[in-house]
């Protein structure tokens, strides 16, 4: 029987394409998700933007779903200043909702469950909100590592950390995704192996494994969201420094 | 009365009850989350989220430290100081979202209460 950790292997599905340096470049498992989740979702969005009839059919119904939630996010959180990256939150969302959930597809493989993955996105967003706070305030941007009103005799002390606790940022975001995807989806493969191994009883684990996949769909969700709404709140505190 | 005549009747009926039962129930806009979120789901993202900030804080001033230390080569005493401002970071961070959280739990009751 397979292990829970193999689910989350990286193999080549093609020949490699072309080398970067000297290391070759193949289309993996995990890229050819990724490129599932683009195409559904551009998918998704186009047919459910086509007809833009008066009344929506279902298809279009989800897609104003999708575009009013984030909407109101970026509203709520950033305020009119976050207009000009609504496109780039919503693609996040789109693209982290669907690895999410592509990965609870059986034979699917979830790209968010490598740190590789979502630290990359994690250290774009930061790399992003940091520049955008630089340009639009220059050096006064530096006045979010001081807590306005502290004493200033505090500065030595407070200054570090906020310097620390603003550059785990990336780190607390990245591994907040990657472990709730990793958990969950050992979790399940260790049940399933209980399933097999107990035979007749096996009806017990069974039970809680659909359970568990019914909770899996929602931290699919709920991490997608959380994911999107922590870049809102970082893009906020840059675009308005507190 | 026509068939259509009849489908749009019984069309009518049925928006008019999803329309009640949205503006009744949890169906109406929060505010914050969209509206969509339930109440339960979001504390589960609140714990997640203060125990991973826990750990993120504390990892970020450690891993700081050790590559000034490499760099200056000073070795044990940059990850020390960069370790215990981690320390200092993460509860900063923990004391922050817990604050956040009851903010909007008090916005939330008083909204409730007005009504």
């Amino acid at each position: 029987m397979a292990g829970p950790l193999e689910q989350f292997a990286i193999h080549n599905v093609t020949d490699p394409l072309f080398t970067i340096g000297n290391h070759p470049i193949a289309l993996t498992n995990s890229a050819i998700f990724m490129l599932g989740a683009v195409v559904i979702s551009s998918g998704l969005l186009l047919v459910g933007s086509g007809k833009a009839a008066m009344v929506p059919g279902r298809i279009q119904a989800l897609a104003e779903v999708f575009y009013e939630f984030i909407g109101n996010m970026v509203r709520d959180n950033v305020g009119t200043a976050g207009r000009k990256f609504f496109p780039f939150i919503f693609s996040l969302f789109i693209f982290t909702l669907f690895g999410n959930i592509l990965g609870l597809v059986p034979y699917g493989f979830t790209f968010t469950s490598h740190i590789a993955v979502t630290f990359f996105m994690a250290a774009v967003i930061f790399l992003a909100v940091t520049l955008i706070g630089l340009f639009k305030h220059g050096l006064h941007f530096f006045s979010l590592f001081f807590p306005h009103g502290a004493p200033l005799f505090t500065a030595p002390i407070l200054i570090p950390i906020e310097l620390v606790s603003y550059l785990s940022r990336p780190i607390s975001l990245s591994v907040r995704l990657f472990a709730n995807m990793t958990v969950g989806h050992v979790l399940l493969k260790v049940l399933a192996g209980f399933v097999v191994a107990l035979g007749i009883f096996g009806a017990v684990p069974l039970a809680v494994l659909v359970a568990i996949t019914a909770l899996e769909l929602l931290v699919a969700v709920l991490q997608a969201y959380i994911f999107t709404i922590l870049s809102c709140i970082y893009l906020n505190d840059a675009l308005h420094l507190h | 009365m026509t068939e259509d005549e009849r489908k749009a009747d019984e069309l009518d009926r049925r928006l008019k009850d999803v329309r009640q039962a949205y503006d009744k129930g949890v169906g109406k806009p929060s505010g914050s989350t969209g509206g969509n979120a339930g109440g339960g789901s979001e504390k589960l993202g609140v714990g997640m989220r203060i125990a991973i900030e826990l750990v993120a804080g504390v990892v970020a001033g450690a891993f700081l430290g050790l590559m000034a230390d490499q760099w200056l080569g000073t070795k044990p005493w940059l990850l020390i100081v960069g370790f215990i401002l981690g320390c200092g970071a993460a509860f900063s961070n923990v004391y922050r979202v817990a604050q956040a959280e009851e903010r909007r739990d008090k916005a939330e009751r008083d909204a409730r209460l007005k009504k």
